[in-house]
């Protein structure tokens, strides 16, 4: 272990020594598990990518493996061998090179004091007629200093050293106190001093570094998980992958970004989108509201549910909430609610004109984008209540918990199946119409005819006696549903793969 | 507790040892809080100038830097309208063994010697880099006008 050889030479006492049993716990014994292997099992789609999920644990066996091997080349404590890779983003590689080549240079720029005597710190008493240059205090019991000689009595390295952790979550190059002086406390001298709440937060941040540094490392972003997941695709390929990873906690997100799954649009797309929703937010909002008129006899009609078809209750007139077409036209061969017919350029003479048809085309876009993350929203409000009618049901007949649980299944084939037509929205407006964009148009409107249809049919009452026949639709529907979903997503990863279309932004 | 000693000896000999040109005077209700005045170095634009600033030092002092500020207008690339000071050990350079007095002296060499390749006010170092000698005579009104 690494500090073993350092404890033995300071003069210091046992009871500042917070270590003092010698574990040592940020190396562990190298781990095979460190890079675990990308595995797959089974045959890849064009939409998805090969990634593995790191746990802490994992992680912090990396690090050790990593320290342990560039160590024994470099003939280096475990600490400073870890001081070398943190200043070399972990690249291995580069660093025993560069090291090879020139140590004195790179043990200076990464603030290390390399010397025969292998100590780091002096921890002790201090010589007489010294005063703390930070507290001003002449009588401290016991001063601190690295190989630099700048001494500070304990308190004071205590209190800087716990500032620059806690308040400035520094932890790669927490330097000398001394003004000017750029050498790096190493860790063995902050596990003495600190406090050891403030050294799990130490080694926290180390952690978190670490898989920063790291350009194949993303930290879930769920809360309190705690795992990393591993994809090893060159971001410059994100142009034209959507890498989607998903997490063993179960969330789903992008590797490039770390939103929410955002699958088919690529990152930068994205990126864009948001930021165009947020600046025309104002125009944007009254859209998403609630409640509508009916086109007919202009009554109030307020959206409870997911499902897009309307009735009127009053006039029973039938529609579709985001065109507000008739139904009749819906669900057919010419259902046209995605599209948007592009205003030609002869109606678009004047810039006003032009202005208005671009703010109607963008409206077009977000108000399918917005609405599908509003219905899913509502889909999801409407499973609750019949999930308890369920349970009911379930207590008082024959019926298993298996027999009732197809609604479940239902609504989160019908939730990802929401938040991918979503972004197809956001992509559809970027894309620059031609006869290769058709497909995606035809894909996207089957996907959500068929999600339309499966939300229909979870809108229906529950009846006790129609139950297994419910159930065999909605399983039917939610395969039908998934398959179509599967084959958007393959369609447009290959379509992004190969440069099929033209966008309105540049891809960079 | 153990900061406020320093800080007591801080103000004891900055007020036994005054630093040439530099005057600082804590607050008799807070002894965190110094009123501080810069005489314009002689040889810089600002020579003849009086310069009024305020230091305060935060509740994490030394550990984390004064917070200083020009309360006199000036015309200088580092120093911006609202008076903030663009210094390396008022930000990422702090070092608790430095002190109010190597905070000054500091101000004060930044007066002597501006830097328009880091600036704080952009149209001032702008100004500076394209025609010094404008910049200056700018500065120099400026000094005459303010820096009373
Ligand atoms: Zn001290
Ligand atoms: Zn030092
Ligand atoms: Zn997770
Ligand atoms: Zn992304
Ligand atoms: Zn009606």
């Amino acid at each position: 272990m690494s500090s073993d050889s350092e404890d033995n030479f300071m003069e210091e006492d046992s009871d500042y020594e917070f270590d003092s049993d010698g574990s040592d716990m940020d190396y562990e014994e190298p781990n095979d598990l460190a890079f675990a292997e990308v595995s797959d099992k089974k045959p890849k789609k064009a939409y998805e990518v090969d990634f593995s999920v790191q746990s802490l644990q994992d992680i912090k066996a990396a690090q050790a493996n990593a320290i342990s091997h560039v160590a024994g080349i470099l003939g280096l404590s475990q600490d400073k061998a870890a001081q070398l890779l943190r200043s070399f983003k972990w690249n291995k590689e580069r660093l025993v090179e560069r090291y090879m080549d020139s140590s004195e240079d790179v043990l200076k720029e990464a603030c290390i004091v390399l010397d025969d005597t292998k100590t780091t710190s002096y921890v002790g008493k201090p010589r007489p007629g010294f005063t703390c240059s930070i507290c001003f205090d002449d009588t401290p019991s016991k001063v601190v200093g690295l190989r630099c000689s700048h001494l500070f009595c304990f308190d004071c390295y205590r209190h800087y050293l716990t500032q620059k952790i806690v308040e400035e979550g520094e932890c790669r190059r927490i330097l000398c106190p001394e003004s000017g002086c750029s050498i790096i406390v190493d860790q063995p001298t902050v596990q003495k001093i600190v406090e050891p709440k403030i050294l799990e937060r130490f080694r926290q941040l180390l952690d978190r570094a670490y898989v920063e540094d790291l350009d194949n490392l993303r930290w879930c972003p769920a809360p309190n998980c705690e795992n990393a997941v591993d994809c090893r695709l060159p971001h410059s390929t994100f142009d034209t992958v959507v890498p989607t990873v998903q997490c063993a906690c179960g969330n789903k997100f992008c590797f490039g970004c770390g939103l929410g799954d955002h699958q088919p649009a690529p990152c930068q797309l994205v990126k864009l989108w948001q930021k165009k929703c947020a600046d025309d937010s104002e125009t944007a909002n009254w859209i998403s509201a609630h409640t509508k008129e009916c086109g007919k006899c202009q009554s109030t009609i307020e959206k409870n549910g997911g499902c897009n078809h309307m009735t009127c209750r009053k006039c029973k007139y039938e529609f579709c909430w985001v065109c507000m077409g008739p139904w009749s036209e819906h669900g057919t061969s010419w259902y046209n609610c995605n599209r948007y017919e592009e205003v030609s350029s002869t109606d678009a003479r004047d810039a006003q004109a032009k202005s208005r048809a671009s703010l109607e085309r963008y409206l077009h876009y977000y108000n399918r984008f917005a609405n599908h993350e509003q219905s899913a929203k509502l889909d999801r409000d409407l499973y609750n209540k019949t999930e308890k009618k369920m349970e009911e049901m379930q207590r008082t007949s024959d019926l298993s918990w298996i027999e009732v649980q197809f609604l479940k299944k239902a609504v989160d084939v019908l939730t990802s199946c929401r938040m991918t037509l979503r972004w197809t929205y956001a992509f559809a407006f970027y894309l620059v119409k031609d006869n290769m964009t058709e497909l995606f148009e035809d894909n996207q409107r089957d996907l959500e005819v068929a999600v339309e249809a499966l939300s229909e049919l979870l809108e229906k009452p529950i009846e006790r006696e129609k139950i297994a026949e419910l159930r065999q639709q909605v399983l039917d529907k939610t395969v039908y549903v998934d398959s179509r979903r599967e084959v958007l997503l393959e369609d447009t990863a290959k379509g992004l793969g190969e440069d099929r279309w033209e966008f309105s932004f540049k891809r960079t | 507790m153990a900061m406020s000693k320093r800080i007591l000896k801080e103000t004891e000999r900055l007020n036994a040892e005054p630093v040439p040109g530099i005057s600082a005077t804590a607050h008799e209700d807070n002894l965190r809080y110094f009123d501080v005045i810069i005489a314009g170095p002689s040889q810089s634009p600002f020579e003849g100038g009086v310069f009024r600033l305020e230091l305060f030092l935060p509740e994490e002092y030394p550990m984390t830097p004064p917070k200083v500020r020009f309360l006199t207008k000036i015309y200088h690339p580092n120093i911006d309208k609202l008076g903030r000071i663009c210094l390396d050990i008022l930000k990422d350079k702090w070092s608790p063994a430095l002190q109010i007095r190597t905070v000054l002296l500091s101000v004060q060499a930044l007066l002597s010697s501006p830097n328009p390749d880091d600036p704080l006010a952009n149209d001032v170092a702008q100004h500076w880099k394209e025609n010094e000698n404008d910049a200056i005579e700018t500065a120099k009104l400026w000094t005459k006008n303010y820096a009373k």
